[in-house]
């Protein structure tokens, strides 16, 4: 079965991880640009966030294949990583330079599983609003109805000094794993050559500090007192 | 001729290892009256001559042309393999550019692929099992043809070229941290697959290269770049990415399915 091949090879799991890896940075840009929305007021925020919980089906479909997404990238890096130690072997080096590798190419399973747990976190605190549930009892009236306070939400869950700065740093190891896996996924699904090569990872390596600037600007918004209810 | 006065003395760590069933271990050596002429092999000669006159045994290592073409040397040099130079083997590296005095150590490629056999002598046929898999042309014999029979673009024949540099020595594995064997597997395929010669059996030698080189027990790409790094005929990680694309399309294609018997044929 020409399938199973593929699924069995290193390099037809780092096709897999390619594209998955694409697709979420893809959702990360999108979130991004949603976040960014709180900059344009309390209004704009709640209506994009009621847009988005209009239809169940449209958002559970989309969460659903966001998680399978994500299932099959980590899935996939379990694999390879335990392929890799074993081909590397039980004899270690004595000295080892890892010449040509970047820091964040070299760890990019350590910093996956730490931007695995902070999704968990972040899905805990705001998405479910576990970890505060006083989260569901902010709503404000708009025409006539009542609708979640998304904006209200964000201040108030990034006003804890410590929330916020938790967020800062786990965008920053995002965009750690982003620095190096924009560009590794154009190579795993094979659309670099020697012409392409060098703007792919220019566009990698910006797009991580786009992502990172993006991503914490909300949280330190909040805690300078530049965005308030 | 004048720095052959200027002799070096070196603490040389080097990899021990009687047999693959018996633990190794690093041995210190202090080494004096090296010229920074030698070159890093000529140094080693020195270190077994001195062993040998001692009664010691001396240290094995792979060694052939000393011309940097043969692939045959494989040392990892303070943690780098082929050493601190670039784009050159270890055998075409020079005392010199190490500083007198200097604790150099000495390693075979660590790789599950590449069983030691003996100190630092690693046994690299794994490389030639993905060669007999794919790595090569089937050509009907008789007269030569005419060379400008197929025409080739300048830019295709380059690039085929650079990836034919490829001396399979496996310092690309020795160095990845996954000890994948990608580049010397993408660079064995696309000197074939980019010429029209190759093209015929491209979609099965992609797949059947892939298929031995997991089954031999390499790693994955993570594209670190530490294989282009190291490659001392600087080939670069853009082939790996070709042969990604290479066996995707032959998987898109259902080359990998068994060939089934068409109607009315054999």
């Amino acid at each position: 079965m020409p399938l199973i091949k593929f699924l069995r090879s290193t390099v037809g799991l780092k096709i897999i991880m390619g594209l998955t890896g694409a697709a979420l940075f893809a959702f990360t840009v999108i979130h991004m640009v949603g976040n960014l929305q709180i900059f344009l007021g309390q209004e704009a925020l709640n209506n994009y966030a009621q847009m988005l919980h209009a239809s169940d089906e449209v958002i559970w479909g989309f969460r659903l294949g966001l998680g399978a997404v994500a299932a099959l990238h980590i899935l996939c890096a379990v694999v390879l990583t335990i392929r890799n130690r074993a081909a590397r072997g039980k004899e270690s080096y004595a000295e080892y330079a890892a010449p040509g590798a970047s820091l964040a190419s070299r760890t990019m399973a350590v910093s996956g599983v730490i931007v695995a747990a902070f999704i968990i976190f972040h899905l805990l605190h705001f998405t479910t609003q576990t970890i505060d549930p006083s989260f569901k009892e902010l709503t404000e009236i708009h025409k006539g109805a009542e609708r979640h306070d998304v904006y209200a939400m964000v201040i108030k869950g990034f006003s804890v000094t410590w929330v916020s700065v938790f967020y800062i740093i786990s965008v920053a190891l995002v965009s750690f794993h982003l620095s190096h896996g924009i560009a590794s996924c154009f190579r795993s699904m094979g659309l670099t050559n020697p012409a392409y090569r060098e703007v792919q990872e220019w566009f990698g390596l910006a797009f991580a500090i786009i992502i990172f600037v993006g991503m914490a600007a909300v949280p330190a918004a909040v805690l300078l007192g530049l965005v308030k209810l | 001729m004048s720095t052959t006065s200027n002799s070096m003395t070196f603490n040389i760590r080097i990899w021990r290892q009687k047999n693959a069933q018996t633990p190794g271990k690093l041995v210190e050596y202090k080494l004096d009256g090296i010229s920074p002429d030698m070159s890093f092999l000529e140094m080693l000669d020195q270190l077994n001559e001195r062993l040998y006159a001692k009664g010691e045994e001396p240290v094995a290592f792979d060694h052939d042309c000393r011309e940097g073409i043969c692939g045959m040397c494989s040392l990892n040099v303070n943690g780098i393999p082929h050493g601190p130079d670039s784009q050159v083997t270890i055998c075409q590296t020079h005392m010199r550019i190490f500083k007198d005095g200097q604790t150099i150590t000495i390693e075979p490629w660590r790789s599950t692929a590449f069983p030691v056999i003996k100190d630092c002598v690693v046994n690299r046929s794994a490389f030639d099992r993905i060669i007999q898999a794919g790595g090569f042309v089937s050509v009907n014999t008789g007269g030569t043809p005419d060379a400008n029979a197929l025409p080739i673009s300048k830019e295709i024949a380059d690039l085929a070229m650079d990836a034919a540099a490829c001396i399979g020595c496996g310092a690309c594995v020795a160095a990845c941290k996954n000890s994948s064997a990608l580049l010397f597997v993408s660079a064995k395929a696309s000197q074939l697959n980019l010429l029209p010669q190759g093209k015929a059996e491209k979609d099965r030698r992609v797949l059947k290269m892939v298929e031995t080189m997991d089954a031999e027990g390499f790693g994955a790409c993570t594209n670190t770049n530490s294989c282009e790094a190291v490659c001392p005929k600087g080939i670069p990680v853009t082939f790996i990415a070709q042969l990604n694309r290479d066996y995707a399309w032959a998987m898109l294609k259902g080359a990998a399915a068994e060939p089934k018997a068409t109607v009315g044929g054999a």
